[in-house]
C-alpha cells in the first residue's frame, strides 16, 4: 500500500506542510522535510518551483522566485532527495506545474520519483481529462498517485467523476483564491465543507488554500480528514529561518 | 490535413486546456457556449453592425503602389490601422464583449503588454458599461503611459502586475489568478490567439473578418480572391490567425509568418520563438514556447511591446511544424527601418509589430506579378517615442 493512503487509514486529522524546494536556500530542502516530520507533520508537498504559478498567491510566487534564484532545478531536487528514505518515513508528495515535468520527460520524472519514495504528484494544471488519457498509465506503472483538486464551484457531479478516478486523497480548495488568502473562513466554508462531507465519496479529503493558523485547521478538519498549510508556513521561514519549525507546528495542533 | 482546431481543442499537438481546476468552470462553459452563441443571428447582427459603425470596418485594402515598385511585386496593405483604437484588436474585444453579455458577466478582464489590447478592452467596456480591470507589467506601464492614461479615460482600472519580470507574461499570470478569484461574475478578455481552448479558436474566429474582407476586396481589385501570399506579423499571432484564416486551406496561397528576432535569434535577446522554442505549456496552451532546459519560461526581447511574447498561439505552432507556414525572423533594425521605410513611399506610420512584417520584403523575393497582402496591424501613434528613440528625429 501507498504511504499516502496508509497514513489517511490513521485515525487522526492530517496536518499537511507544503514548502518549495530550495527555499529560504537551495539546500535547505532535506532539513525542513526532517524537521517536520520531527515536529509531528503527517505528509510534506514538496514544492517543484516554477517561473509562472497561475494558481499560487504573492507568498509561494516569492519563495518559488527565490528558489530559482538560489538554482533550484528539477535534477538538483532529485539529487537532494535521494537519499531521503534513509531518514523520512511519511508521505512526501511532489507538488509543482506541468511544463518542468514535461521538460524533464514525464516517464523519467515518475521513474525518479518512484526510485527516490516520492508517493504522489500534485500538478494544478494538468487536468484530470488530459492526465486520463495521456499520463495515469505512466503514474500507475511507477505506483504514484496523482491528486486532483476540487473547489466551490466544481459541480456535484465533476466532484464525482473526479472522486472515481482519484486514489489517495482529494484536494479539496477552500475557497475561491489563489494560495495564501488569510480572510479566514466564514459561513460559506463551513457550508461548503459540510457539503462536500455529505456527499459521502470514496477518497477522503484534505483542504487546502487558506489554512493558516489553529483556527482555520480546526475549522477544515472538521468535516475534512486533514489540512494542508503551505503559505503561512512558507512566511514562517522567511521570517524566522529554517531553525524555529517546531514553534510554528506547535501553535497549529 | 486540417489546419483548424479539433474537438478536443487541438492544432495537430498544440492546444488544448491546460488549467487548474478552479479555471474549470468557466473555461467549459465557454467551450460549450462560444460556438452556439456566435452562430446566433441577433449575435451575428449586433458583432457586423459594431464592427462596421463603430469600429469603421471593412479596412481598406490598399493597393501601395510606390512599395510594389520599389519590391518590384504587387503589394496590398490591409489597413486594419484604420480601426477605432489604432489596430486588430478592437475585432477580438467587440466579439468577446458580446459573448460575456450573453454569459451574462458583470466585470471584465484583461491582460495587456504594449496597451493595445487593454485599451481595446477599455473601449468595449466604456460601450457597454461593464467594470474592466486590465493587468499590465509594472515596466510596461512606466513605458506605454500614453495607453495607461488612455484605458483610465475610458474607465478602466489598470493594475500593475509586479511578479517575474513585470511584463506581459507576468500580467497574464494576473489576470489568470484575477479569474481564480472571481469565478462566478467575471469574463477574461484574452487578447491574442493564446489560452486554453476555446480562446485560441474564439479569437482567431473574431479576427477572422480579415481575411473574409481580403477575399472580396481582392476579388473587386484583381479579379481573384486569394493572392499569392499573405504576409503577417506574429507575437501570440491574433492578427495573424485572422489574416491567414481563410486561406489556411487553399494551397496556392502562400502564408509568411514573421516573428520578431529582437537584437538577432541568437542573441539571448530574442523573441523569434519558432526558432528558439519547444514544446511546453505557457498561460493554458500545449504550443512552442521560449524556455529554459528546465522547463521555466524565459523572458523574451524584441524593440516591440506586441510581438515580445514567450510562446506563440497553438494554431501558429502547428503552422510552423507542419511547414503551412514559412516564418521568418526580423530584427529591431530591420523592423525600424522598414518601418521608416513605409512612411516616406506611402505616407503611413506602421506600428512596429506591423513594421515587422514589411522588413520581410528585404527577405523574400517575390515575383513581378505575385500578389502579396501584407497586414498592417496597427498604426505607429503608439510608437513615436520608440521612434524618436531609435532615429534621433
Amino acid at each position: 500500500m501507498n504511504r499516502i493512503e496508509q497514513k489517511l487509514q490513521e485515525n487522526k486529522k492530517i496536518l499537511s506542510i507544503y514548502f518549495s524546494a530550495g527555499y529560504p536556500n537551495l539546500n535547505d530542502t532535506v532539513q525542513i522535510i526532517q524537521d517536520l516530520e520531527k515536529n509531528g507533520i503527517d505528509m510534506i508537498e514538496i514544492g517543484l518551483p516554477f517561473s509562472d504559478p497561475l494558481a499560487d498567491g504573492p507568498t509561494i510566487q516569492a519563495s518559488s522566485t527565490t528558489a530559482l534564484h538560489n538554482g533550484m532545478t528539477t535534477q538538483i531536487l532529485f539529487d537532494q532527495l535521494k537519499d531521503i528514505r534513509k531518514t523520512v518515513s511519511i508521505p512526501l508528495v511532489i507538488m509543482g506545474y506541468f511544463n518542468p515535468m514535461l521538460q524533464y520527460g514525464v516517464e523519467k520524472f515518475c521513474q525518479k520519483c518512484a526510485e527516490i519514495g516520492i508517493d504522489g504528484l500534485i500538478i494544478p494544471d494538468l487536468p484530470v481529462a488530459i492526465y486520463a488519457d495521456e499520463y495515469k498509465a505512466t503514474f500507475d506503472k511507477y505506483g504514484l498517485i496523482n491528486v486532483f483538486l476540487i473547489t466551490p464551484q466544481t459541480s456535484d457531479e465533476r466532484i464525482r467523476f473526479i472522486d472515481s478516478v482519484s486514489s489517495g486523497f482529494i484536494y479539496m480548495v477552500s475557497s475561491a483564491s489563489v494560495t495564501g488568502s488569510s480572510a479566514g473562513f466564514g459561513s460559506t466554508q463551513e457550508d461548503y465543507f459540510k457539503h462536500i462531507a455529505d456527499l459521502n465519496l470514496k477518497n477522503p479529503q484534505i483542504v487546502g488554500f487558506g489554512i493558516n493558523n489553529a483556527e482555520t485547521f480546526n475549522q477544515a478538519t472538521q468535516y475534512a480528514k486533514g489540512a494542508i498549510i503551505g503559505s503561512a508556513f512558507i512566511t514562517h521561514l522567511k521570517e524566522n529561518g529554517s531553525g524555529k519549525i517546531a514553534d510554528f507546528v506547535k501553535a497549529i495542533r | 490535413m486540417s489546419y483548424n482546431v479539433d474537438e478536443k481543442g487541438y492544432y495537430g499537438q498544440f492546444g488544448g486546456a491546460y488549467i487548474p481546476e478552479m479555471l474549470y468552470p468557466n473555461v467549459e462553459e465557454l467551450r460549450q457556449q462560444y460556438l452556439k452563441i456566435t452562430a446566433e443571428p441577433e449575435f451575428k447582427a449586433e458583432f457586423d453592425q459594431l464592427l462596421k459603425d463603430y469600429v469603421g470596418r471593412p479596412s481598406p485594402l490598399y493597393f501601395a503602389k510606390r512599395l510594389s515598385e520599389k519590391y518590384n511585386t504587387k503589394i496590398y496593405l490591409k489597413r486594419e490601422d484604420l480601426n477605432h483604437t489604432g489596430a486588430h484588436k478592437i475585432n477580438n474585444t467587440i466579439g468577446q464583449i458580446l459573448v460575456a453579455k450573453k454569459l451574462g458577466k458583470k466585470r471584465i478582464i484583461a491582460e495587456t503588454g504594449a496597451g493595445q489590447h487593454g485599451v481595446a478592452t477599455a473601449t468595449v467596456c466604456a460601450l457597454m458599461g461593464l467594470e474592466c480591470i486590465v493587468y499590465m507589467g509594472e515596466i510596461d506601464i512606466a513605458r506605454q503611459a500614453p495607453n495607461v492614461a488612455r484605458m483610465k479615460m475610458l474607465g478602466a482600472t489598470v493594475r500593475a502586475a509586479l511578479s517575474g519580470s513585470r511584463t506581459l507574461k507576468d500580467a497574464t499570470n494576473e489576470a489568470i489568478r484575477d479569474w481564480i478569484n472571481n469565478p462566478v461574475d467575471t469574463h477574461y478578455i484574452i487578447g491574442s490567439a493564446i489560452g486554453p481552448h476555446p480562446y485560441p479558436d474564439m479569437v482567431t474566429r473574431f479576427q477572422s473578418v480579415i481575411s473574409e474582407e481580403i477575399k472580396w476586396q481582392l476579388k473587386e481589385k484583381e479579379g481573384r480572391e486569394n493572392p499569392d501570399y499573405v504576409i503577417a506579423c506574429i507575437g501570440g499571432g491574433s492578427n495573424a490567425a485572422g489574416t491567414y484564416y481563410h486561406f489556411l486551406h487553399e494551397p496556392e496561397v502562400g502564408i509568411i509568418a514573421v516573428e520578431a528576432a529582437g537584437k538577432g535569434v541568437n542573441s539571448g535577446h530574442s523573441a523569434a520563438t519558432s526558432k528558439l522554442g519547444k514544446v511546453g505549456i505557457i498561460h493554458g496552451c500545449k504550443t512552442l514556447l521560449m524556455q529554459t532546459p528546465d522547463g521555466q519560461i524565459t523572458e523574451p526581447y524584441s524593440i516591440s511591446a506586441g510581438l515580445d511574447y514567450p510562446g506563440v498561439g497553438p494554431m501558429h505552432a502547428h503552422l510552423a511544424e507542419s511547414g503551412r507556414a514559412e516564418f521568418f525572423s526580423v530584427t529591431d533594425d530591420e523592423a525600424m527601418n522598414a518601418g521608416l521605410e513605409l512612411c516616406k513611399l506611402e505616407g503611413i506610420i506602421p506600428a512596429i509589430e506591423s513594421s515587422h512584417a514589411l522588413a520581410v520584403l528585404n527577405d523574400k523575393k517575390f515575383k513581378p506579378e505575385d500578389v502579396v497582402v501584407i497586414c498592417l496591424s496597427g498604426r505607429g501613434d503608439k510608437d513615436l517615442n520608440t521612434y524618436i528613440d531609435y532615429f534621433k528625429f
